[in-house]
């Protein structure tokens, strides 16, 4: 003990003098909101519905959102438009118990559901927190700029027939004999 | 049994089995897809690859199909050989080349075999470079969507559709490439089972079409067991629910009764119960027609005051409720105030049903025992229109015939391409009578268009053809008596005859008819069978609360003997001429009405309680078999509904029992008032033991109503009020309104709300259920048998009507079961609706030229009550002098009245 | 009638000098709450409280606020007469203390013989605060927090008090008067290092600041023994711990610092600026270093601290001996 008193003294005195010596740096606190903060672009905040490149709702009410996210703040309904394209009827997103944990946007297979750089969205009233389809949907196509679901997915729709999506043949004639 | 070694271990399993059968049986996950428990294998998608061992010296071993190689004994496989192994990735790889990268917009999503077998051999990327092939899809009617480039052509929809259910509009068209599963061209599949082409199809090229209108994946519904009300079979069922609505309805595997099939009004006629116009608060209805909206207290007050005013109350059942709310209305009216609710004429033929169940010496066979029988006579019922399930089940009954002559050439049953090719069209026989063609005539050896009286007479003849003391009939031409004989002869040979009778034509003759048939075979020791088909859903079970017929009530109210009726559930219009109930209602000073259908009854009734439908009431019903079910609530409606005031109708009859007598309402748990049935009626005794009590655990838990990935908790109520409730509580049963709770396949239990096992999302997860695959679910199947023949046999009946003859200028009315439109409450559902047929009136060519009226002209049929003008349909079945009517059309139209016809003139000049 | 009235001027002059120090004593003390959380946000690269008025100046009336209008709880299993009482006895003794500290040469409350006795004696009083705190509080972890607080405390002042030996021996007195007298020439800081050193580490231990919160430890003990205190009680033995740093601090001006000694600038004004310093570094040390183990803390109090006041002093007697002129 006796012997490590004057190394273990000095190094208490080290730390002393170090710590003091962060008197002169420069603070890391950001004095927000006086400063803005700086967000990345893959920051987990405000959740969105983003638009294909043709400006037509990506999101195909699959589901996989709502069955992915781990606290069940997501709630949607498929609608059937005419020409057979999926979409949600509604969307709702209970802000109030939504944890930004990003598990939605992993699952979306169509790039719909985004979460962008934004965390300003506190209320006084936590009714208030709770997102409809029309607070959710913006008119961009957000991080992912090219990706079209039913481009690629066999599924026809207005504009694209059977046979037009990514790596189809045209239809079988089904009453031909040649091969 | 036998012993096969799989991956070093030892197993015993059955020798009559395949290998998949056996693997599967011993709970090991090995992906397929064309073999199916009920259809056999055909060895068409080469899924179940294993690798098999001649001994113990061979290391090398060959692949085989573990489908279409028997599990003989001392058969040595492996399944985790990693050429096994790679050999189903590759097949798993191949099949989805053409996929067509859709699952998000599938509604098979979450429910997909094929997803299911992709993740259980590990292919997850699209290797192939080229383009894949594509098909136009066809419109296949209200039930069913088409999306065939999903397909992955394992044949199991046109094996199912064609060779199990008897279809023949849907086939396999082209080769190669071309494939293609669908209908010669567009339209409506027309057989009764098609639906089950959605869990058939083992990925989305079939799909439920009303579920997708208003979609929600399988693991974000609510199920609970339950029991289909659209008939009397009694099949199991999953009806599914999101925000407070029927989504879908699944056949829930029942290993006695549908094992693995439900008919199309059972899985599409549930819309009812999410009808907009559906009373969901009590209403006050005032004289001068307007309607107040009760609060329940205000509403029981009201109800409590009127029927203590009351001299006398009538209670009028249900054969569409349960044994519960028909038993508390008989306590809250008392026994001699109580009616069935059933019109007399059906309620002499379910009284003689009940006797003969009793005492006609043969038992009612199960439906999985149908199957076993080898040779079935049907009297006077079109089984796919009033017990469709059955019919299906009589169906593989006369194909058995494959399975008998595949045994004596050591074919085994599973194999069934090489089944179906030796027995081409031998089929045990099946004999049919009935006043016009059924479904099932295509397989029947003989069918038989006759009127009810001459079918009762056949029936009678029959008897006496097996058993001469049986009374004989007079004056029988000669083709009927060598037909009889025939039929007797097929009987009499037969291991196990099945006699099929019913109250379809409302004809006790033909009940006694076939009962003599029944003890004419009883008495030679066969294990025969009686199966009596009733119409509705509990039909058998409220006949034996020993109720009086819906007349006597009528004639009760309208003769001033009482002055108060509660009405259970029921719409009287559709049992009786509406005039007559109107004025008996008429002269009553209180009708109460409970029931969760806006009918003309509840019109009528000065306050309508609204009662909860099979999907949120507890009940238990009575199946033709005799078979007692609980079915259970599957939603809470006031979750997502707080203003609605919906209680299952024995929770309403309880609140007006305490109303009655100015005693509070007493905390009576359902499992209580069905003992309180049982013990007051002793022939349902076996009730009690039908389900497991409230208090039943697995390893502590209640049984989870929901999937465990069911999502959205948090935010489905979210725009009612962001704080969430917490989950409805559930009392009186063993399950939960949520997650929470066991829902696991590996503890046995009777009650399944849905099937789910690890890897398995689709309904093959069943099979993780069952003891063996297509077996008896491991818990016991659901379910208590309530009417066992007694001992002995009772003597013949001798009541043979006389020959019908055709009148002059008179027709007798044949009322027709309709499978689509026919039922009550099912016809309120949009899909059923869509799917039924135009009424029309049928008639016999000769008749029709009597008239001069073509198909297609507008007839008007008149009887003492009623005035109807519908299209004609020129029946070439029908025997002449009958008039052949749609059941559901209108009540005052009964089998056997006399009617007048006439063509409405200048029709045919409309129509040049 | 004449020296009567002087007499009263005198007292009541007294009583005014008495109330000011007292007053001054409990602000300073306050104002290093504010003070502390301003520091330790200075070294830790960040801001610390600066919200409440500009750059955070009123932070003290928002705490003062907060604490007075906080729900005075006492919890139903408490020993209520005792649980209200420690508290009282926490801050009472700590005050007393500041009767003995000679601001400047003519400031101070008591100018007394037994001065540094005093502050022993006073330091012993504390103890109670915290053990009956603890203790009443019927809660096992304020029990925890006060038997570590009682055997911490007891183990310090042991050398603590053998600490200023050296000092009292060089001064040859226990009047602080005659101890700053004594630091005209030299500040005792330099005979007398070791028994700085050890008196350093020993008031730190005494009034629980960090490094040596073993009684509090939150991690721990979950605040120790006073975690079942709540409101105005708690602020008393908030305030009491800032308290005890600042008469701790002010002690080591007067014995070590030469007390109010200094060129050109006025005696107050130097005993405040060391003094200051002296706060200064008890947060420092509060910032940098971590809290030991308890028994490593009490093994080092007893086989370190202990040893080196006893060199020390005996040490000092030697040097007196031997420099003394009477010697001979």
């Amino acid at each position: 003990m006796w012997t490590s008193l004057i190394p273990a003294t000095w190094s208490q005195l080290r730390t002393l003098g170090m710590v003091f010596r962060h008197a002169f740096r420069k603070r890391e606190t950001v004095s927000y909101p006086e400063e803005a903060v700086y967000l990345s672009p893959r920051f987990r905040g405000r959740i969105v519905l983003t638009r294909d490149p043709d400006g037509e709702e990506r999101c195909v009410a699959c589901n996989l959102c709502a069955v992915a996210c781990p606290v069940d703040c997501i709630a949607l309904e498929k609608g059937e438009a005419e020409d057979g394209r999926w979409y949600p009827a509604s969307f709702r997103i209970n802000f109030s118990r939504c944890i930004y944990c990003g598990m939605c946007e992993e699952a979306c297979p169509t790039s719909a559901i985004q979460l962008t750089p934004d965390f300003e969205m506190s209320e006084y009233r936590r009714q208030d927190m709770v997102y409809e389809k029309e607070d959710l949907q913006i008119d961009g196509p957000g991080k992912d700029h090219d990706y079209h679901f039913y481009k690629v997915a066999g599924l026809a729709i207005a504009g694209k027939g059977k046979g037009e999506a990514q790596d189809e043949k045209p239809p079988r004639d089904v009453r031909t004999l040649l091969p | 049994m036998a012993t096969i070694q799989v991956d070093g271990r030892r197993y015993a399993v059955d020798d009559r089995d395949n290998l998949l059968q056996a693997c599967l049986t011993l709970g090991f996950d090995l992906p397929y897809f064309c073999w199916h428990p009920a259809m056999g294998s055909v060895g068409a998608c080469r899924q179940c690859a294993v690798k098999q061992y001649r001994d113990a010296d061979d290391t090398q071993g060959a692949l085989v199909m573990a489908c279409m190689t028997p599990a003989a004994d001392g058969t040595r496989i492996s399944i985790a050989d990693d050429q096994a192994r790679e050999f189903r990735a590759n097949v798993i790889e191949w099949l989805m080349v053409h996929h067509p990268h859709d699952c998000p917009v599938c509604e098979e999503g979450g429910h997909c075999h094929l997803q299911d077998m992709t993740v259980m051999t590990g292919h997850h990327r699209r290797r192939y470079r080229f383009r894949k092939r594509t098909h136009r899809n066809q419109y296949l009617g209200p039930f069913i969507a088409h999306e065939m480039n999903r397909c992955i052509t394992c044949y199991r929809c046109v094996r199912f559709y064609r060779d199990y259910a008897g279809g023949t509009d849907l086939g396999a068209f082209g080769a190669g490439d071309n494939i293609y599963f669908g209908r010669h061209r567009e339209g409506v599949l027309e057989n009764a089972f098609a639906g089950n082409l959605t869990e058939v199809c083992p990925t989305g090229v079939f799909t439920d079409r009303p579920h997708s209108e208003r979609y929600a994946r399988k693991w974000d519904l609510q199920f609970a067991p339950s029991v289909c009300h659209q008939c009397a079979v009694g099949c199991n069922t999953s009806p599914g629910e999101r925000y407070g609505e029927i989504r879908r309805i699944e056949n829930r595997y029942h290993g006695e009764v549908n094992r693995f099939f439900l008919c199309d009004r059972g899985r599409f006629g549930h819309g009812y119960v999410n009808r907009d116009d559906r009373p969901r608060r009590p209403e006050w209805h005032a004289a001068a027609g307007e309607t107040r909206v009760l609060d329940v207290d205000e509403a029981l007050e009201r109800g409590g005051e009127a029927l203590r005013r009351a001299r006398r109350v009538i209670g009028i059942g249900s054969p569409r409720a349960s044994l519960e709310s028909n038993h508390q209305l008989c306590e809250l009216v008392g026994q001699d105030n109580f009616s069935t609710g059933i019109a007399e004429r059906e309620q002499v033929c379910l009284a003689r049903m009940r006797r003969l169940n009793l005492d006609a010496g043969l038992p009612t066979p199960t439906l999985r025992e149908v199957e076993a029988h080898d040779a079935v006579l049907v009297l006077g019922e079109d089984l796919i229109a009033s017990a469709a399930r059955l019919g299906l089940a009589v169906r593989q009954a006369v194909l058995g015939r494959r399975e008998v002559l595949a045994e004596a050439r050591d074919i085994p049953a599973w194999n069934a391409e090489a089944v179906m090719t030796l027995a081409q069209d031998a089929r045990h026989p099946l004999f049919i009578a009935y006043p016009t063609t059924t479904e099932l005539d295509a397989i029947a050896e003989r069918c038989l268009h006759l009127a009810p009286d001459d079918i009762a007479r056949l029936g009678f003849a029959v008897a006496h053809a097996i058993d001469a003391t049986a009374p004989a009939v007079g004056g029988l031409d000669e083709r009927t008596r060598a037909t009889a004989e025939r039929i007797a002869e097929a009987l009499r040979s037969a291991r196990r005859p099945l006699v099929i009778a019913g109250g379809s034509l409302e004809s006790p003759a033909i009940l006694e008819a076939a009962g003599n048939v029944a003890r004419a075979l009883a008495t030679r020791e066969r294990r025969g069978g009686l199966t009596l088909v009733r119409r509705e859903a509990n039909s058998t079970g409220v006949e034996l609360l020993d109720g009086r017929p819906l007349e006597w009530a009528l004639d009760a109210l309208g003769q001033g003997d009482a002055d108060a009726v509660v009405v259970l559930e029921n719409d009287l219009h559709r049992r009786l001429p509406g005039e007559r109930v109107d004025r008996a209602l008429a002269a009553a000073e209180t009708v109460i009405a409970l029931d969760h259908q806006r009918t003309a009854t509840w019109e009528r009734a000065h306050l309508g309680l609204p009662a909860a439908s099979f999907a949120e009431a507890d009940g238990t019903l009575v199946s033709l078999e005799g078979r007692a079910q609980r079915f259970y609530p599957v939603y809470e409606p006031r979750y997502h509904r707080p203003e609605s005031r919906i209680h299952p109708g024995w929770r309403w009859l309880l609140a007006l029992h305490a109303g009655l007598q100015r005693r509070t309402l007493p905390d009576v748990a359902f499992d209580d008032l069905t003992r309180d049935c049982a013990r007051r009626h002793p022939v349902l005794a076996g009730i009690v033991a039908a389900a497991p009590g409230a208090d039943e655990r697995v390893c502590g838990l209640k049984l989870a109503r929901q999937p465990h990935r069911y999502s959205g908790r948090t935010a489905m109520r979210a725009d009612l009020d962001v704080s969430e409730p917490s989950p409805p509580r559930d009392p009186d049963t063993p399950f939960t309104f949520s997650m929470e709770g066991y829902a696991g396949f590996d503890r046995p239990r009777r009650e399944v709300p849905f099937a789910w096992a690890p890897g398995w999302n689709s309904p093959q997860a069943w099979n993780k259920f069952t003891d063996e695959v297509g077996g008896h679910l491991r818990g016991g199947d659901p379910g208590a048998r309530l009417l066992e023949p007694a001992a002995g046999v009772a003597g013949h009946v001798d009541a043979i009507p006389p020959p019908f003859e055709a009148g002059v200028g008179e027709w007798r009315v044949v009322v027709l079961p309709r499978l689509f439109g026919g039922e009550e409450t099912s016809s309120r559902a949009a899909p059923i609706m869509a799917r039924a047929p135009a009424p029309t009136l049928r008639l016999a060519p000769a008749d029709a030229r009597r008239l001069a009226a073509e198909a297609g002209d507008t007839l008007v049929i008149e009887t003492s009550l009623v005035h109807l003008t519908l299209p004609l349909l020129v029946d070439a079945a029908l025997p002449s002098g009958l008039v052949g009517i749609p059941a559901g059309l209108a009540a005052a139209l009964s089998s056997g009245a006399p009617a007048r016809l006439s063509v409405v003139p200048g029709d045919g000049e409309a129509q040049p | 009638m004449n020296g009567s009235t002087e007499m009263l001027v005198v007292v009541l002059a007294a009583m005014a000098q008495a109330l000011a120090i007292l007053a001054g004593a409990l602000l300073l003390a306050a104002v290093m709450t504010v003070v502390e959380r301003r520091l330790l946000g200075l070294w830790q690269d960040r801001h610390g409280p600066n919200r409440v008025g500009p750059w955070g100046s009123l932070q003290l009336v928002a705490d003062m606020i907060k604490i007075l209008f906080k729900e005075d709880w006492i919890p139903p299993f408490a020993d209520r007469a005792l649980f209200v009482l420690a508290p009282a006895i926490a801050m009472a003794s700590l005050l007393l203390s500041f009767m003995i500290i000679p601001w400047t040469p003519t400031w101070g409350v008591a100018d007394w013989h037994i001065g540094l006795l005093f502050f022993f004696a006073m330091a012993g009083i504390n103890v109670y605060a915290v053990l009956l705190g603890g203790w009443s509080s019927g809660n096992k972890y304020a029990l925890l927090g006060a038997m570590r607080a009682t055997a911490q405390t007891l183990s310090y002042e042991v050398f603590m008090g053998l600490s200023l030996m050296g000092v009292v021996a060089l001064a040859g007195s226990f009047n602080l008067r005659d101890i700053v007298a004594a630091q005209q020439g030299l500040w005792f800081i330099v005979p007398q290092f070791f028994g700085f050193c050890t008196f350093l580490v020993a008031g730190v231990a005494v009034t629980h600041r960090h490094p040596f919160d073993q009684p509090e430890a939150e991690q721990e003990l979950a605040d120790g023994y006073h975690i079942e205190y709540s409101g105005m009680k708690f602020g008393m033995f908030y305030v009491g711990e800032y308290l005890g740093m600042v008469l701790v601090s002010a002690l080591i001006v007067t014995l070590f610092f030469g007390g109010w000694h200094g060129p050109w600038l006025p005696p107050f004004v130097w005993f405040a600026l060391k003094t200051a310093a002296l706060l200064v570094l008890f947060v420092l040390l509060r910032a940098s270093l971590p809290r030991p183990r308890f028994d490593r803390m009490m093994s080092f109090g007893w086989r370190v601290c202990l040893p080196l006041t006893l060199i020390n002093l005996l040490v000092t007697g030697a040097a007196i001996l031997w420099l003394s002129p009477a010697a001979d």
